[in-house]
This record gives structure tokens, sequence and C-alpha cells, in this order.
């Protein structure tokens, strides 16, 4: 699936419920379904900072694609950075950094959850691009050394 | 005292509904809302007679003085102080506490000196004194506070000593709504020979505040959290300090006469009003300290302390409700947490069930590091609000632990 169509995915899915109170019923389950974050990386260089609830959140890349665990102590919290791990997990540097969220808004998420309500959605988005950032940086750094040493040989 | 429907309809704000659902505000110690009579003196202000203060020798000018300065009247009247040049216009009680931070620190506050604050004050009546602690070296002390959230006073007298130049303590915590025994607190540091400055943020709005009767040396309000607008706040000083102390900011208004070479401030207490004042604050200010005294200020400590009596004996009877900062003695605030339950999560709940709380430190991060935890739920009400919005909270927190249990 694309990025896009399981932003599509996730609005559909939102869509079916008009209560406020049912679409937070959704965010905690998906809050379940997280990719919890190994309780050692549960450390100040994983918090992201601007949240009222606290969220930790790790990249890893393997060279083509970057994959997420997080956790937060607030359940809303984590349902929050589930959708985006959903979104945005498995995908290339490029992909992220180029990403179009729409589905925040679309969800109402922007609206009701937004950074004055402190739950540091932006923030989480921002690190995730600056992570995508520094792996698509390191990735060429990578690759021209690569070449380099195929020069060589 | 009016009926509550006549009250609640005073209050524009209160008949607005989110989400489809009745308001229910209950952060009134973040803010208060305001009364129609509030808007309409400020509306009067803008649309009647607004023209510079102090300045201009036109009608326009004259009528806006004239107003400032009775609302500046109007303030002293209502903390009870002795003369008008004790009452300074700020922005707020934050204003008011960076004055005498900078002033007061100026003037008196050498190395090795020591400052005096409790272990509940809000981060407006700490981190000024931290940074005027930081400039001059000196070292700023707590009172510390028992597990129920009560001031330790034999504490307090251990901290004193010739070094110790001023004390500086809330009038009520508004983390945790406990009201601290300023009197005793004053009483024991005068008879060291030292002033204290009492930060009334929570304590100005409820019941009767009395300047000379607390015998404080300096007490700060803000306008915004006594149904007044924001951005206009007050800074009560004994004209002994005042005089004494060099101004904060300097600018027009503030000077008697300015050259090159030197400059002579003008009289109190303009000497700390420099620059263009918010006067339309000042004047809504004073509108809204004439609602509370039409209202009866004892009138509504009584009905607040109804509905303090009324919510907390509510939410004690919800299993897994813990409440923080118990005392007898407390502003209608509760602070509390849910078993298990992230205070975000409840909060959020509750918004969308038309309930308006606090959640978070409360700008007070060393009271919560003082009780261990991250954040509480609070809630803070005042004399609108009503015994039905207490039951529907109850309502409301055991649906919110339905959800995330």
């Amino acid at each position: 699936m694309t990025l896009n169509e399981v932003q599509d995915n996730i609005i559909e899915e939102f869509s079916l419920f008009e209560d406020w109170m049912d679409k937070y019923n959704l965010l905690i389950d998906l809050g379940k379904g997280l990719p919890v974050i190994d309780p050692k990386f549960k450390t100040k260089d994983y918090l992201i900072e601007g949240c009222q609830s606290k969220v930790w959140l790790r990249p890893e890349y393997n060279g083509q694609f970057i994959s997420f665990t997080a956790d937060s102590d607030a359940i809303i919290t984590k349902g929050i950075v589930a959708l985006l791990i959903n979104v945005l997990s498995g995908r290339t540097p490029d992909e992220i950094i180029g990403s179009d969220l729409y589905f925040i808004d679309r969800i109402g998420l922007r609206q009701n959850l937004s950074p004055t309500r402190s739950n540091g959605l932006l923030a989480m988005v921002k690190q995730i691009k600056l992570y995508a950032m520094a792996y698509k940086a390191k990735g060429s750094e990578l690759r021209a050394q690569s070449s380099k040493q195929g020069d060589a040989r | 005292m009016k009926s509550i429907s006549e009250i609640r309809a005073d209050f524009p704000i209160l008949s607005v509904k989110v989400y489809g659902k009745p308001l229910i505000y209950f952060d009134n110690g973040a803010t208060s809302q305001k009364p129609l009579c509030v808007l309409e003196a400020i509306k009067e202000v803008y649309t009647r007679y607004n023209g510079n203060i102090h300045r201009g020798v036109h009608a326009m000018s004259d009528m806006t003085s004239e107003a400032y300065e009775n609302a500046r009247e109007k303030v002293r009247a209502f903390i009870n102080a002795s003369k008008r040049e004790e009452i300074v216009f700020t922005s707020g009680t934050t204003g008011s506490i960076n004055t005498i931070a900078f002033s007061f620190g100026e003037k008196y506050i050498k190395q090795g000196d020591e400052i005096i604050i409790s272990a509940l004050e809000h981060h407006a009546n700490l981190v000024p004194w931290q940074m005027l602690c930081e400039r001059k070296n000196a070292r700023l002390r707590i009172i510390p506070v028992s597990d129920d959230g009560e001031i330790l006073l034999d504490e307090y007298r251990k901290l004193l000593s010739p070094k110790t130049k001023l004390v500086a303590v809330s009038q009520a915590s508004n983390a945790l709504g406990i009201i601290l025994p300023v009197k005793k607190i004053i009483e024991i540091a005068h008879s060291e020979n030292i002033p204290v400055l009492v930060d009334g943020a929570q304590g100005i709005q409820h019941g009767i505040v009395d300047v000379i009767s607390m015998d404080c040396d300096f007490y700060a309000f803000s306008g915004h959290k006594i149904y007044g607008p924001t951005g206009i706040g007050v800074l009560y000083g004994k004209e002994k300090w005042l005089a004494e102390l060099p101004p904060y900011q300097g600018g027009g208004d503030m000077v008697e006469k300015v050259t090159f070479e030197k400059t002579t401030y003008n009289e109190l207490p303009f000497k700390f009003e420099a620059g263009t004042m918010n006067y339309a604050g000042a004047i809504g200010l004073a509108r809204a300290l004439d609602y509370v005294t039409d209202l009866g200020r004892e009138e509504i400590a009584d009905r607040e302390q109804m509905l303090l009596d009324y919510a907390t004996k509510r939410l004690i009877g919800i299993e897994n409700l813990r409440i923080f900062g118990n005392s007898t003695n407390k502003i209608s605030v509760i602070s509390f947490l849910l078993k298990n339950i992230h205070q975000y999560d409840a909060g959020t709940v509750l918004d969308k069930m038309g309930i308006a709380v606090r959640t978070g430190n409360h700008c007070a991060q060393p009271v919560m590091t003082r009780f261990g935890i991250d954040g509480t739920v609070r809630i803070s009400m005042c004399f609108y609000n009503t015994t039905e919005e207490i039951d529907v909270l109850g309502k409301g927190i055991e649906k919110v632990i339905g959800m995330f249990s």
C-alpha cells in the first residue's frame, strides 16, 4: 500500500464514527497496536519535547526503509503515534520527507488535537521528518563513500 | 445575592456550546469569564472617550485619565490600601512580581543574601527570584510542605536568618488550592524586619483581601482572574518601600525631568508606570471589582465553599480517584488523578463532554515533583458554577474511567 492509500484507509475508518467518543475509542484501540519501543530506549535521547504527555520515538534505518517504534504514557497520545507510524513506518527517507499528511486534517485531528493542545502532534511529525532528513544525508554520504571504494577497486 | 440564573445571565460565554454540549467551565484558576458590564466598560472607553492618559490637553485625554485614576481608587478601596500612591498598574501578577524582583533586587540584594519562597509557588513567583539570585549571586531558599501540601511553619522559621532579605509566597496554591497561612508567615518575617511579597493571583477572587490587616509589604494580582480583562494587573506596595525602590522600566510618563545628562523620576505611582498603560484594561478591571463588590465578597466566598464541599464529596466517592492537597483550608480548586489514567487522557475526553478542566503541571513543576507526579487534572470553580455542573463532571469522570480501564 502506498503512503496515501494508508492515509485514505484511516480517513475511511474514522468517517464511520460520528461521535467523538467513538473516535477516541478507535484511537485507544489503535494505540494498543503500536509497535512498542524497547524499554531500554525510553531515554531522554528518544523523548519528544513539547508534549504534555511523554512520547518516546525511535527510528531504525536498514539502508532503504525507516521503521519506528514508540510509546507514550497517555493512551490517546499512543493512538496518535500509532496512526503516524502506520502511515510513515517502512517508508524511504524521501517518501517521509515528501509526505503530505492530509489525514490529520481530514479526521479532525488537527482541529481537535492541535499543537496548542500540547499533544505534540506537530512535534512528532517534525521529529520524524528530521530523522528522515538525517538518514537521507547519511545515505548519500554512504553512497558517496561506496562509490569511491568502487573506484579504488 | 442574585440568583444563580441571574448571575449566569451576566456572563454571555456561559451559554456557549462546545461540541454541541453546554459549556461547563471549570478552569477559572487559569482565567475567569467576564460579565457583560466589564465588556461594556471596555467598549465604552473606545467608543466614547478614548485618549492617551496623563498627556493631552483635550477632553478625550482628560476623560480617559479621570476614568483611569478612578480605577486606581477602586483598586485601592478593594484591597483596603491606605493610599492611591501604593497602587501600581502592571500587565498582571507576573509583571508585578518581576517589577519587585528587579527594583527590590537592584537596591537591596547582594551576594550571599537569601530570598525565601514556598514549595507551592507558581513559576511566576519562582523564576523571577531565581533570575535575581543568578544576577546577584544570591540564594533561593524553599519552605517545605507536608504530604498534604501544608506549609511547615517550623521549617520556615529555621530558614530565616540575617541573610534573608525578602519572603515571597502565594496566598493560595494554584496547583492544589491550598490556602497558605500568609498572615502568620508575614508576622514571623516582620519580627525579623524582613519584608514579604504576597502573590495574590489565586487569592484576590476568593473572599476579602485587606492588605492593611494582612500587613504584606507587596501584593500582586491579575485582572483576568477576577472577571476583568487580560493584560492588566496590580502591584500594591507600601509607600515606604515603593518610594525607596528604583523604577523597573524607563519611558514616557514615569519621568519628571529628562535631559541627556540626567533624568529625575515622576512621583508614585507613576514612577512604576512607564509608557502608555493598559488604561482600557484598568477601567475594565475596576468595573469587574464593582461587580464582585455588588455581588458580595462574603457571599461569593460562601458559595464557593459550598461548591468546593459538594465537589470534594462527589469526587472522593469515585473509586481510584486521588485528590492532591488535603487541607480544610482551600480555595475552590481540586487537583486529582485517576489511577492508571494519564491526566492528558482524562482532560481530553472531559473536554469532548464540554467540560473545561486544566491538565498538566499548572506552571508549578516543583509542586508536581514534590508529590512525585508529572501533573494532575485540576478543576477550579467560582461562584457562577453550579452543583448540577459538578454532577455532570462526576458522571464524566466515571465515563473516563470506563473508557481507559
